[in-house]
């Protein structure tokens, strides 16, 4: 065990090795993404500047647009003018025209005459309106049901909350979607149909236009984190620390709340940093099924369309959210778990 | 339905691993023993068991079964359908169920739904499994010798079993399948590669941590010091005692790619058509499913009871073999 004097350096090297395996975690994914989709391509037959322009296009655009990313060049060196742009923007320079792209450059779209990086900002807002709203639901009522459950064992309360569970894990968002929209939306005209509003102009709208997605998104996760929560808190109450917490004369709910929460909330930590960083980097599924204009919605247009750009600047910007949300999950450790830090 | 691994008796099991309560240890029978006679007792594990063999079948018997009850896969029916309503079935036929069509007709080509859905779970079983069974291999393969082994290979097998699951599974998976070319074949292989080059890292978790406490145990050094060669102890003295958390955590797997796959589907980069998909029966439902919700209903619920099925087996199956549960 470190000495009181030697933990704020077992923190900041802590925190240190995190940033540094992050840092590589995403370097490599990077290559990989670059590498697949510029060796794929190649392996399938087609010429990757043909996928960049898309099927209308001539022969002469098509050299245009390889010159212009650099297609002819080697992977390497492709790559590393990517990683260039990515921290310092790049010119992309076809002759004629010049199109500069500021850093952080995800690349360039060239069906929406736009660099990836501004379509990405457009599309984030609304993926975490979705992502952050029907996470508080499925947190808080996946977790209350899983402590409920665990705390009546055996009885119906517990019997149903997993049955529903189990059903929640087994329905695909894309069914439960539809179905939710069909009775609330089209038959009881309980929520608005139609496009997606900005939260700015229309709080009201906003919210109507994404309950459903929250909620049938939120019943999806609150099904697993249920399952979770009720395993671990069944596990957490056997323990010797729990029975010496009782035996000292605290009242249940403070043994449950307090010790047995605090081991609970660990894996759900970080399932829950995994979930969100995911989900923020496109809720493809949800987002298609409500046709909510996010990360996910511009990512499957983009696949749709063959824009190669966007679809390996979206991959990369979601692997950079799960990174980044693996990072922030082992911080959160080191605060919950105390053990982290000095292992 | 035979459950579970059948160890030799001889061999150390896992049921013997924590003897902690007194007289729950069970001598003289074996762990696919117990498991088989906890699972009969546990009716809705055994249903979903049921159902599970019931869909293989469908799967496996599907063009016998649709010659039976259905029409055709791909024959239209023009005539079941209104064009006045957009080409959907007749408004109060419920999709347009009759003796004839059981479970309706598609909207536009009025093409036999039931044949579509018999057909589709061939479609979905068939690359859920495949895939399961390709990360299952990868899965052991890798578990074991990060386990067995140790050293940097464990390092370097754990941080490539961490790269995989950081990788934004859908959008990786979209993406990649897209700049394939389409044809059935190739994409049915793609997709099993895909779901399954990204599910094995689950069971390659499982399998190394297993490894890593069975590799400690009397039976391996015992094994060790009569002078058994690595292959001989990793395949006569750890496979067989892995047999069991393999096992569950396939059956575990196998509803998650079956969802994976109606995915793909859903999204348009499932098998092309004409090979009926229930992810893409979905799809086309969304467009119909105002007026026509029969359609829509019908491949969400075969999806939903396949899964379900799984994830009840799956569960049951855990418990059974739990060495921890004494019920």
């Amino acid at each position: 065990m470190a000495p009181a004097d030697g933990r704020p350096m077992d923190v900041t090297n802590y925190i240190l090795r995190r940033v540094l395996t992050s840092a590589v975690l995403m370097i490599i994914i990077s290559m990989v993404t670059f590498g697949v989709f510029f060796m794929v391509p190649k392996l399938a037959g087609t010429n990757p500047a043909e996928l960049y322009v898309g099927k209308q296009a001539t022969p002469a655009d098509v050299a245009a647009t390889a010159r212009k990313l650099g297609l002819d060049q080697p992977v390497t060196v492709q790559y590393a003018r990517f990683a260039k742009g990515l921290v310092a923007g790049r010119d992309f320079d076809d002759g004629p025209n010049k199109t500069h792209c500021d850093a952080p450059c995800f690349g360039y779209s060239f069906r929406n005459d736009r660099p990836v990086w501004p379509l990405l900002l457009d599309r984030l807002p609304v993926t975490i309106s979705l992502a952050i709203g029907a996470a508080i639901i499925w947190l808080i009522g996946g977790v209350l049901a899983g402590v409920i459950s665990a705390l009546r064992r055996g009885g119906a309360l517990d019997r149903t909350v997993m049955v529903l569970a189990l059903a929640g894990v087994s329905l695909p968002i894309y069914f439960t979607g539809l179905l939710a929209q069909l009775v609330f939306v089209h038959t009881l005209h309980w929520l608005p149909g139609g496009e997606y509003v900005n939260f700015a102009d229309d709080p009201a709208g906003w919210a109507g236009k994404l309950f459903l997605g929250w909620v049938t998104l939120a019943l999806l996760y609150a099904a697993t984190y249920a399952r979770l929560t009720r395993a671990q808190m069944l596990e957490t109450v056997g323990e010797d620390y729990i029975r010496t917490a009782r035996a000292k004369g605290l009242r249940e709910r403070t043994v449950i709340a307090k010790h047995a929460m605090r081991s609970v909330l660990t894996p759900i930590v970080t399932i829950f940093g995994l979930d969100i960083g995911s989900l923020l980097g496109g809720a493809i599924l949800t987002e298609s099924v409500f046709g909510l204009p996010g990360i996910g919605r511009l990512s499957i247009d983009a696949v749709n369309t063959k824009d190669l750009p966007v679809v390996l600047g979206v991959t990369l910007f979601g692997a950079l959210f799960i990174v980044l949300a693996n990072f922030i999950v082992d911080l959160l450790y080191a605060v919950i778990d105390p053990r982290v830090r000095l292992g | 339905m035979t459950v579970g691994p059948v160890t030799s008796p001889t061999e150390t099991q896992p049921a013997e691993e924590t003897p902690a309560v007194p007289g729950t240890v069970i001598e003289g029978r074996s762990l696919g023993r117990i498991a088989w006679t906890r699972l009969k007792r546990d009716r809705v594990a055994l249903a979903g068991g049921i159902t599970v063999f019931l869909l293989i079948l469908v799967a496996i018997l599907a063009p016998l079964i649709n010659k039976a009850f259905g029409h055709p896969v791909n024959e239209y029916h023009q005539d079941k359908i209104d064009p006045n309503l957009g080409g959907i079935p007749p408004v109060g036929t419920w999709g347009g169920i009759s003796s004839d069509f059981l479970l309706g007709v598609q909207p536009v080509t009025g093409r036999d739904l039931f044949s579509q859905v018999i057909y589709g779970a061939q479609t979905s079983l068939l690359i859920a499994f495949a895939a399961t069974l390709l990360a299952v291999a990868i899965g052991i393969v890798v578990g074991v010798s990060a386990g067995f082994f140790g050293g940097w290979l464990d390092s370097l097998f754990s941080r490539f079993m961490d790269l995989i699951l950081a990788f934004p599974l859908i959008l990786f998976a979209i993406a990649l399948i897209s700049v394939l070319p389409p044809t059935r074949a190739f994409r049915t292989a793609v997709m099993i590669v895909v779901i399954g080059g990204f599910s094995w890292p689950y069971i390659g978790r499982i399998v190394r941590g297993q490894t890593l406490s069975l590799r400690e145990r009397e039976f391996v050094e015992s094994a060790r010091s009569i002078g058994a060669s690595n292959f001989r102890i990793i395949f006569k003295e750890l496979l067989p005692n892995l047999a069991a958390p393999i096992l569950v955590y396939s059956t575990l797997i196998i509803p998650t790619n079956i969802l994976f796959e109606a995915a793909l589907s859903f999204l348009g980069v499932g098998v092309p058509p004409p090979t009926p998909s229930w992810g893409r029966l979905l799809s086309d439902a969304v467009q119909f499913y105002e007026y026509d919700p029969m359609y829509m209903f019908v491949p969400g619920m075969a999806i939903f009871i396949t899964v379900l099925a799984f994830n009840l087996f799956g569960d049951g199956l855990r418990d059974a073999l739990d060495p921890k549960a004494n019920r």
